[in-house]
């Protein structure tokens, strides 16, 4: 192994490891972050149920409906609150000291990623457990492409919050971005509510956005290969590529970043 | 060390952000095992020349050597050979100071067993051995700065490039930090370059780089820089310092500088004007009375005409 190679993987180690050790070190950030999904699924899901019993797919209730959307919302804000943190840590905190270590510029782009995106996977991980609640059977479910399309949608969404992070540079600009591009994609991903009739705006809108491809793959996923209820039409292996090439984007774009403006 | 290769040159050092070009041109060298000042106040572009050195800020110029070989600034043998450590903090609140050293440790592909010994020694060294594993939140801020000294040296650097490591430290803790800084220089060899905008902390410098401006106005031990500026400071506190020093104008024709706490004269044989000053005043107007040398805040006045404190960059 090359020196460099040796550096890359330890930067990479070292950022993951600390990303899982403060997660799971603060509790009430551990309780919050398994809560909330269950009280917005809960609260919303129960609240649009009425509203949305047509719409939504013949037979299949609408918190069945929701709950994927809801897997991918807590990779989503873990990404979010993962990666606003960057903002103060690269200027007064542990990021500053890994930034004048020997691993590249990637390879801190990529431990961040992935220490994000395993929080976030990890509480994804917990509400699966309810899966059965919602009507999606243990047996039933594609656990390894379920796995395929969060581990890259948790990375491709937690180096996009790290670019946006670095470019921002501040929260407020951060939280602006969050409201406005951030949090309408995964409302109009086919989260909450289904695209409409195809070739309607909202329906076209859903295939550049790299988000609904997420929401495809795992609601088709937990339903085993069913996918009624996904929102693109297009093949797993289609979807699968999307999200691949969001997640290599991604990394490539806060690389990039990271580099440029240090 | 006269003729012996310089460990770390810097040359034509320019750069800034991106609205503002800070460095105009910045010429340096250390020497190994030295202890390398660069005095500036606020906004004289030290920080700025931090950043460059350490990578953090990407430089439109610069030709830097390390041991006589041309290396990018920053790149990853600069960071390699380089501790550093930052006037923020650069620790994480909820982990313990072994996590942060044997974090490091990994960052730098330290040999396990090496570092083993090595986080030991300098837990000792900081001082910190009996609250290694408490998290860094419930530590004083004395052994948060402890802990970030210990940081930069677990990979036992070459060079350590420190930004204003005393700052906001009382004046115990400013002398146990320098005691901890020259030990370390005696026992390690290690060579130091620090930003500073306290000139009692320039003074403890091997030698140092004033900064103005963006450039460097003077470069030399602080003894040679202070025998520049002849004649002695005088130093007189009052409750009201403008209108003493508008008194001694009006009374004794001397001309003062006002700080914002006290009155400062720069002359030839300060012990015979000070009885001058004292016998003339009304009784009351003095709170104390202080002759010294020329500090190298005095240095700075006379190199730059400007004075060194003001309210951008207070005492």
């Amino acid at each position: 192994m090359t020196s460099a190679l040796r550096d890359d993987l330890a930067t990479i180690t070292v950022l993951a490891r600390r990303d899982l050790l403060r997660f799971f070190r603060q509790p009430s950030r551990l309780v919050g972050a398994l809560m909330q999904p269950v009280v917005f699924w809960l609260l919303i899901g129960g609240g649009f149920a009425s509203t949305f019993q047509y719409a939504v797919a013949p037979g299949l209730g609408y918190m069945q409906y929701f709950y994927p959307g809801i897997v991918v919302m807590m990779v989503l804000f873990a990404s979010i609150f993962g990666t606003i943190t960057v903002i103060e840590d690269r200027h007064a905190g542990f990021l500053q000291s890994v930034l004048v270590s020997p691993g590249s510029r990637a390879a801190v782009v990529l431990g961040k990623s992935l220490g994000v995106s395993s929080v976030g996977l990890t509480q994804a991980a917990l509400f699966l457990a309810l899966a059965p609640l919602a009507g999606f059977t243990y047996a039933d479910i594609d656990w390894a492409t379920l796995t395929a399309f969060l581990v890259l949608g948790a990375v491709g969404l937690a180096a996009f919050g790290f670019a946006l992070a670095w470019i921002t540079d501040s929260s407020q600009a951060y939280h602006a971005v969050m409201s406005i591009v951030l949090l309408p994609a995964w409302i109009l991903s086919g989260a909450m509510f289904p695209p409409g009739e195809p070739g309607s705006a909202l329906a076209s809108l859903l295939h550049y956005n790299p988000m609904s491809y997420i929401v495809s793959g795992v609601r088709g996923a937990l339903q085993g290969d069913a996918r009624t209820l996904a929102p693109l039409a297009g093949s797993v292996a289609a979807d699968l590529t999307w999200v691949g090439l969001f997640a290599a984007a991604s990394v490539a774009l806060a690389t990039w970043t990271v580099y440029k403006r240090r | 060390m006269p003729g012996e290769a310089p460990l770390l040159s810097v040359r034509g050092l320019r750069g800034g952000y991106r609205k503002r070009t800070v460095l105009q041109g910045v010429d340096f060298d250390v020497a190994r095992g030295e202890i390398f000042g660069l005095l500036g106040p606020n906004g004289s572009g030290k920080s700025t020349t931090f950043l460059a050195l350490t990578g953090l800020l990407r430089p439109d110029a610069l030709d830097l050597r390390l041991d006589g070989v041309l290396i990018e600034a920053g790149g990853r043998e600069m960071r390699r050979r380089m501790g550093v450590v930052f006037q923020t903090p650069s620790v994480d609140p909820n982990l313990s100071p072994r996590e942060h050293l044997a974090l490091t440790a990994r960052l730098h592909s330290v040999p396990t067993d090496k570092a083993r010994a090595r986080i030991e020694a300098l837990l000792t060294f900081a001082d910190l051995a009996d609250r290694a594993d408490d998290k860094v939140k419930t530590l004083s801020g004395g052994m948060r700065r402890r802990l970030e000294l210990a940081r930069a040296l677990v990979h036992s650097p070459s060079i350590l490039v420190l930004d204003e490591p005393t700052v906001g430290l009382d004046h115990a803790s400013f002398e146990r930090t320098w005691t901890r800084l020259t030990e370390l220089r005696e026992r390690e060899g290690l060579t130091m370059v620090m930003t500073t905008h306290r000139p009692e902390e320039a003074a403890r410098c091997d030698r140092l780089a004033i900064l103005d401006g963006g450039r460097i106005v003077a470069t030399d031990t602080p003894a040679r820089l202070q025998a520049a500026v002849s004649g002695d400071v005088i130093t007189l506190t009052a409750r009201d310092p403008s209108e003493l020093a508008a008194w001694l104008k009006a009374h004794l024709d001397l001309d003062a500088r006002v700080t914002p706490d006290a009155v400062v004269i720069v002359c030839e044989r300060g012990h015979a004007l000070i009885p001058r000053i004292v016998e003339a005043l009304p009784a009351g107007r003095l709170e104390t009375v202080n002759l010294q040398r020329p500090s190298l805040a005095e240095v700075f006045s006379h190199l730059t005409g400007r004075a060194f404190f003001s309210a951008e960059n207070p005492a």
